[in-house]
């Protein structure tokens, strides 16, 4: 198995982070893993994104030109990114902010309201779990135990206590997904 | 059991550091390979080993602090991206000339000038042709890995005192950024003034002994005949190094009709594009230089028998390609494939290279 993820949105909605924890947990289940920033002045309010390679063998290139799975946090992104999901492959999005939402019918669209269901859990940080939680159920490529401990790999000690909130808003991702058609694009917003 | 670490190339680097017992890290903050010298500040190695960690006011004060310390038989290091390097290219020189071990890293950026903060493996002439002035080599490791990051600071420290000259690790924003599982080395003791002394005390400046003449380190030798000699000894030894320690890797390599000569990020990016070759039908081997100086000439001769094209790919506007020519001496058609300025070619675009540079032609 190989799956070759990229995570886009803007720098501080925790794209790095999510790809980080991606890459531990997957780690914490004997997987190869490989983790690719955009790095450089994307820190709040530019463009951010991750691509993450998780297999059960040797990983070859860390720069990838097409994905299985897609996730698509802003307008940007979606724009850069939509055309580079596989054939038949996932593209994940929070409509939030979208204005030109996804036109595709090669491939599974599903959306997340992430920034609603995290202002309703009163906690932003969990915005990026929240996404984690829709993709795992997307994709159920990793076991909740090994997220456990991957979170509590790539979380420092003093940060710990925050795992259960963590998993919560995985879990709430999990529900919340949804398929999208492409017709649907009027009922957005 | 050996830990595995999720880490970034220059952090796994910076860690190696501190695990091969190296004694002063000496550096100057340059994206894309500042987490070397902030990993170091953060984990505090003085109190693991006592290693020491500065960040020098200028690029040009953190190699020459490097000079001095390798004068006396320590093992020194610094880091930096292009425009730094290019700035420590006199010291470097002077270290090569006053014939001093350290290690000297390149995380490379897209140049020239200040170029770009992004990915690029535009320095190859910088570090394999000189940089500096004079007829000098260092020896230049290309790590693919974050592993090879790591395992590079100890092979790197082994050549230079072995050979008594600055080795360099050449790596790109690629492999600093990524994060990738890592093993790291065993911890080594930093050694002793004594050992320092049993070791190298033969040439290490520290301080003059009853019963021995002072030990001079210097690059200056006014006297042509006398600079002549010692230029024929460089020479001699580059030759030495050049019989030795050549490295590189094969990679499907044994059925190949075509070769894709590339280091780095380049090979990791090549090898997924040799996979989507063969779905197409077409045998691609790739030969990774691991030591580009000195540079593996006769595997190069010995593929080009075998193959009918040869394909350098490299983040820059052609420049290994020239030496991969050297070594083909015309006998197949060499090309050469790239995105540079900060652009990383894609594996589907140096697949598509092969078909349009080498098969279609």
């Amino acid at each position: 198995m190989t799956e070759e993820v990229i995570i886009a949105g803007f720098g501080g909605q925790g794209v790095l982070s999510l790809g980080k924890i991606l890459a531990y947990s997957a780690i914490m289940q004997g997987q190869e893993v490989s983790w690719m920033p955009s790095y450089g002045p994307e820190m709040r309010g530019g463009t951010a994104n991750v691509t993450v390679i998780l297999s059960d063998e040797k990983i070859n290139s860390p720069i990838l030109n097409e994905f299985d799975t897609v996730i698509i946090l802003n307008q940007p992104s979606m724009v850069k990114f939509e055309k580079e999901v596989k054939p038949g492959g996932i593209l994940i999005f929070d409509p939030n902010g979208i204005h030109n939402p996804p036109t595709r019918t090669d491939i599974k669209i599903y959306t997340i309201e992430g920034v609603k269901e995290a202002t309703k859990l009163k906690n932003t940080k969990t915005f990026n779990m929240i996404i984690m939680g829709a993709y795992l159920k997307v994709k159920p490529i990793l076991e909740l135990d090994n997220v456990h401990k991957g979170l509590e790999k790539s979380l420092p000690t003093r940060h710990h206590h925050l795992i259960p909130k963590n998993i919560e808003a995985i879990q709430i991702g999990m529900e919340k997904v949804k398929p999208y058609e492409v017709s649907q694009a009027h009922l957005l917003n | 059991m050996e830990e595995v670490h999720l880490m970034k190339g220059n952090e796994a680097l910076a860690e190696a550091t501190i695990r091969t017992g190296v004694d002063a890290y000496f550096g100057y903050p340059i994206t894309p390979q500042s987490e070397v010298l902030e990993y170091l500040m953060n984990e505090q190695p003085h109190l693991r080993t006592g290693m020491a960690v500065l960040q020098a006011e200028s690029e040009l004060a953190a190699i020459n602090m490097v000079y001095g310390a390798a004068a006396c038989g320590k093992k020194a290091i610094t880091s930096s991206s292009g425009p730094g390097i290019s700035l420590k290219a006199e010291a470097i020189s002077y270290i090569a000339g006053a014939e001093l071990p350290c290690l000297i890293v390149n995380v490379v950026r897209g140049g020239a000038g200040l170029g770009t903060i992004q990915p690029s493996q535009s320095d190859y002439f910088q570090a394999v042709k000189g940089g500096g002035h004079g007829d000098y080599k260092l020896i230049v490791l290309a790590p693919a890995s974050v592993q090879e990051m790591a395992d590079f600071v100890d092979l790197g420290f082994k050549l230079a005192f072995k050979y008594r000259t600055p080795a360099f690790i050449l790596s790109d924003g690629v492999i600093g950024q990524m994060m990738e599982k890592v093993i790291l080395p065993p911890q080594q003791e930093r050694l002793t003034d004594a050992q320092v002394d049993e070791l190298y005390g033969d040439w290490a400046t520290l301080g003059k002994k009853k019963n021995k003449p002072r030990n001079v380190i210097t690059s200056l030798a006014l006297k042509p005949e006398i600079q002549e000699e010692h230029n024929h000894h460089l020479q001699r030894k580059y030759a030495e190094i050049t019989k030795n320690e050549t490295r590189f890797e094969k990679i499907n390599c044994d059925d190949a009709n075509y070769l894709i000569v590339a280091y780095g990020a380049s090979a990791r990016i090549s090898q997924k594009a040799i996979t989507l070759a063969k779905e197409k039908g077409l045998k691609v081997g790739i030969l990774r230089p691991i030591t580009l100086w000195p540079f593996p000439t006769e595997a190069i001769q010995e593929m080009a028998k075998q193959v009918k094209g040869i394909l350098a790919v490299e983040m820059s506007a052609g420049q290994m390609v020239e030496d991969v020519r050297l070594a083909v001496n015309g006998k197949v058609p060499v090309e050469h494939y790239g995105r540079f300025g900060g652009m990383i070619h894609s594996p589907t675009e140096v697949c598509n290279a092969v078909f349009e540079k080498l098969v279609n032609c």
